[in-house]
């Protein structure tokens, strides 16, 4: 059963451009946040994350901070 | 363990240009980094490499990855390297993970944001205070924001921030901006930038996150009410972990035109060196020398 994730980032953040190719290529399904262009997601990303970088995963439910690809291995099961 | 011929530390501008002339030189090599495209895709606007009359950091760095990888270079993503030796004819490089041996190595480690120093600067890190506007500027959407420092990055940061910002204070510790006569004319075009020239950053204060920094300027000390902090003041070489390596008073590592460092086998390019000026063109350039360098330093020593 593939998990729900969700990828707050900016369009230019070079993390969250690393994060995506990362995903594509284990072939992980995920839902893009465009921080840049929504208020409503900045407020999100900081009331998940508690801070203001990004990237943030949130995979069900589980927030990861930063590129942090053993965590993100971790919690998808990579 | 296998040794290579040549191990490359660092994948931006200097370290991918070293791999792309290695790569066609059939050498055999591993290039090791932290990140692919080092400070050049932190970069907001390029505008001044040679080929592109405009090109953003992030696409730049993303088609130099593209280029390295057509080879299929063989890449350590991720990995921080901590140790250079020398050891049994060959070097060891030593990373947060593994250890790796070669016959020569080239340094292209960069340089890395330098900290303020003041108190509340770890604390509010990410907390409304960065080191890079290309990747959090557009959270500060209609805040006020302040960026320290002076120079060409400080006047970058601000001018991504003019967009997307309310209010850009820039805090500079000179009597005047420094950077490219051009990047200060578009700062004062602007219309929502205030320059606070003579002025130090003295702590950064909030609750959760950021609210205000405390500044000492010529009339005394105020408190400035920002969101956003950006610290742009320059930047210090990677290259703690070549201890062995001669470095000038700055921590850059000395090279002579060929890109030689005091140890034979070691060559080093780009922004961890003691090379004039720090452009990215000037860092794919001194790339390509000591590839072509340590390629010709294997032939001479017949690895």
């Amino acid at each position: 059963m593939a998990k729900n994730v969700k990828v707050y980032s900016t369009p230019t953040c070079p993390w969250c451009i690393r994060v995506k190719q990362f995903l594509e290529e284990n072939h992980i399904d995920f839902q893009n946040i465009d921080v840049s262009a929504d208020q409503r997601a900045v407020d999100e990303l900081i009331q998940k994350s508690g801070q203001m970088g990004v990237p943030v995963l949130d995979i069900e439910g589980q927030i990861i901070v930063g590129f942090d690809r053993e965590k993100i291995k971790q919690s998808l099961g990579l | 363990m296998q040794i290579y011929d040549l191990i490359i530390i660092g994948a931006g501008p200097a370290g991918i240009t070293a791999s792309v002339y290695s790569a066609r030189k059939k050498v055999n090599f591993l290039i090791i980094s932290l990140d692919v495209g080092g400070q050049a895709a932190w970069s907001g606007d390029i505008e001044n490499y040679t080929g592109y009359q405009f090109i953003s950091g992030p696409d730049l760095a993303q088609k130099f990855q593209e280029h390295m990888l057509k080879y299929n270079t063989a890449l350590k993503e991720g990995e921080e390297v901590t140790g250079l030796s020398a050891s049994g004819g060959a070097f060891l490089v030593r990373t947060d993970k593994s250890d790796y041996r070669s016959r020569s190595v080239i340094i292209a480690s960069g340089k890395k944001s330098k900290e303020l120093g003041v108190p509340g600067e770890k604390e509010f890190k990410n907390r409304g205070l960065t080191y890079c506007a290309t990747c959090d500027g557009p959270l500060f959407s209609g805040k006020s924001v302040a960026v320290i420092g002076g120079g060409n990055s400080a006047l970058d940061a601000a001018l991504q921030l003019v967009k997307i910002a309310k209010q850009v204070n820039i805090i500079n510790n000179t009597p005047a901006l420094g950077g490219d006569a051009i990047m200060r004319q578009k700062v004062e075009e602007a219309g929502n930038v205030t320059v606070l020239n003579n002025s130090q950053v003295i702590s950064v204060t909030g609750d959760k996150f950021v609210s205000a920094i405390k500044i000492k300027g010529e009339t005394g000390i105020s408190d400035l009410a920002v969101q956003g902090v950006f610290i742009e003041i320059g930047l210090v070489p990677n290259s703690a972990f070549a201890a062995q390596v001669e470095k000038n008073s700055k921590g850059e590592i000395k090279i002579n035109p060929r890109n030689e460092t005091n140890i034979p086998g070691v060559f080093a390019a780009g922004d961890v060196t003691d090379v004039p000026e720090k452009q990215i063109i000037i860092a794919a350039g001194e790339g390509s020398k000591a590839a072509l360098s340590a390629s010709r330093y294997l032939a001479v020593n017949k690895f």
